[in-house]
């Protein structure tokens, strides 16, 4: 191990970690918030709702990230119509030439069809009493939505979406496939540039385990913020 | 339609299948070895798994996967200059059967630990009432429970390992991914051959979905499930 391989490319590796960190970080916010109406739109009891989210969240939970990011990236200059734009100077579809753009589109998308998953399972998965107690008190579907049913269901997520999240910053690494600088992009760099794999690679392995430690510990003080109704007591009260 | 590539990405597809399955039998070995290890009363097996099972969730499979391409084959090199054999080339299949199974091993190992410990105990010392040895007490009662349980979570991470095959073409493999790449740049048509790698990956994921849940119906036969 030749330390100075790293010590030398420090700057490369935090440009890396900014650009690693602000991708998960606005895909993930960009996806969870297309999620939550999404999700109630799934649980949806008239076909013609549940069908078209149903169709988004198979394509894009049964393809890999990888071709998706390369369908955006790539795929979409196949058309002369997309090409045409480019050359008037489209501001709006210019955008789909950065590979930062695509990266987050292609993102967004992946993580918000396996969100919109996670919270539609949370949503049928509140308990039926919360529901008729909400009837009961007369409330209309909006204010049973709103003050019932997405607190409930958005708090019973938090573990699986902790896993989402942690996966994400995993897959991230794939933005290094359209030229992006990322943190593998930038363990890629130094590689080439030293011919050192073990350095250049387990460094940038290292950085991403104390990400994903700081994920969870970030999510476990959200459960214990939010879940805290649903831990186990460890001295319940005798009742009566 | 497609420029007679179809043969060939269809050709690349198989060659995904295969990478898929290689790397599902490796990851099945390590999973269960280390949920044994996990199991097993010696501190520094299982502090060993531990350390597997989270370095294996907190880096990337890309990350992991340039490291043992990269790395491996400098190691080869090393090995084959030492006792003076020819250029042996790391190719990236292996590489990507190693990383995949490594990776998807450590899924297992937590799958696989809690399905062992999800088997009654009572059940267990049944066999060895009977006289069972401890090895048919693991062949007729754990493993066969066991997989029952098991089966969901084998399920859910053999389609992310499915998907996850696409990144070995960033090292080289030509599997259909690559081969789409390749494809398209030829014949500018990128979007069509991506599109098509889409759409067989989806059927690749359906078809598993359904015939999962299949197994999963035959292997809960008698069990009852909880109704509200």
């Amino acid at each position: 191990m030749d330390l100075s391989v790293i010590t030398g490319s420090l700057d490369q590796y935090l440009a890396g970690l900014w650009l690693t960190v602000h991708l998960v970080a606005l895909s993930c916010a960009i996806g969870l918030a297309a999620a939550v109406p999404l999700a109630v739109a799934r649980v949806s009891r008239n076909p013609a709702v549940r069908g078209p989210v149903a169709a988004y969240t198979w394509f894009f939970r049964g393809t890999p990230m990888l071709v998706q990011l390369l369908l955006i990236y790539y795929g979409l200059g196949q058309f002369q119509w997309m090409q045409a734009q480019w050359e008037a100077g489209h501001p709006f579809w210019l955008l789909f030439r950065e590979p930062y753009f695509c990266a987050l589109l292609a993102f967004a998308l992946n993580t918000g069809a396996y969100t919109t998953e996670i919270i539609a399972g949370a949503i049928r998965n509140v308990p039926h009493g919360e529901i008729e107690a909400a009837k009961a008190a007369g409330m209309s579907r909006f204010v049973m939505a709103r003050r019932i049913l997405l607190p409930s269901a958005l708090r019973r997520a938090i573990p699986a979406y902790s896993n989402e999240v942690i996966l994400m910053l995993q897959g991230s690494s794939i933005a290094s496939a359209i030229t992006l600088v990322d943190l593998t992009g930038a363990a890629r760099n130094v590689y080439s540039k030293h011919f050192a794999p073990f350095e250049a690679f387990v460094f940038a392995g290292l950085i991403y385990l104390v990400l994903t430690f700081a994920l969870v510990g970030l999510f476990q003080l959200a459960e214990r913020r939010w879940l805290a109704h649903l831990r186990a007591q460890r001295n319940p009260r005798p009742v009566g | 339609m497609f420029h007679g590539y179809l043969p060939t990405i269809l050709g690349g597809a198989l060659l995904t299948l295969e990478l898929a399955v290689l790397s599902l039998v490796f990851a099945l070995v390590a999973g269960l070895a280390g949920a044994a290890a996990k199991l097993s009363r010696s501190m520094l097996l299982r502090t060993a798994a531990t350390v597997y099972t989270t370095v294996v969730r907190g880096v990337p499979d890309l990350v992991m996967m340039l490291l043992v391409f990269y790395g491996g084959q400098m190691v080869v090199n090393h090995v084959t200059e030492h006792f003076d054999l020819g250029y042996f080339d790391l190719n990236p299949m292996v590489a990507g059967v190693l990383t995949i199974g490594f990776i998807f091993g450590g899924y297992f190992a937590e799958t696989f630990r809690g399905a062992f410990l999800a088997v009654p105990a009572g059940q267990l010392e049944a066999g060895a009432a009977y006289g069972m040895t401890r090895w048919q007490v693991f062949a007729r009662i754990l493993f066969p429970q066991m997989l029952r349980h098991a089966l969901p979570g084998l399920g859910n991470n053999w389609l992310v390992l499915l998907k996850s095959t696409a990144i070995v073409s960033m090292i080289g493999l030509s599997d259909m991914t690559w081969l789409a790449d390749q494809a398209g740049r030829t014949t500018r048509e990128p979007f069509l051959f991506y599109l098509l790698v889409c759409v067989l990956y989806l059927a690749m994921t359906t078809v598993s979905s359904w015939l999962l849940a299949r197994l999963e119906k035959r292997y809960s036969a008698g069990v009852r499930a909880a109704e509200l």
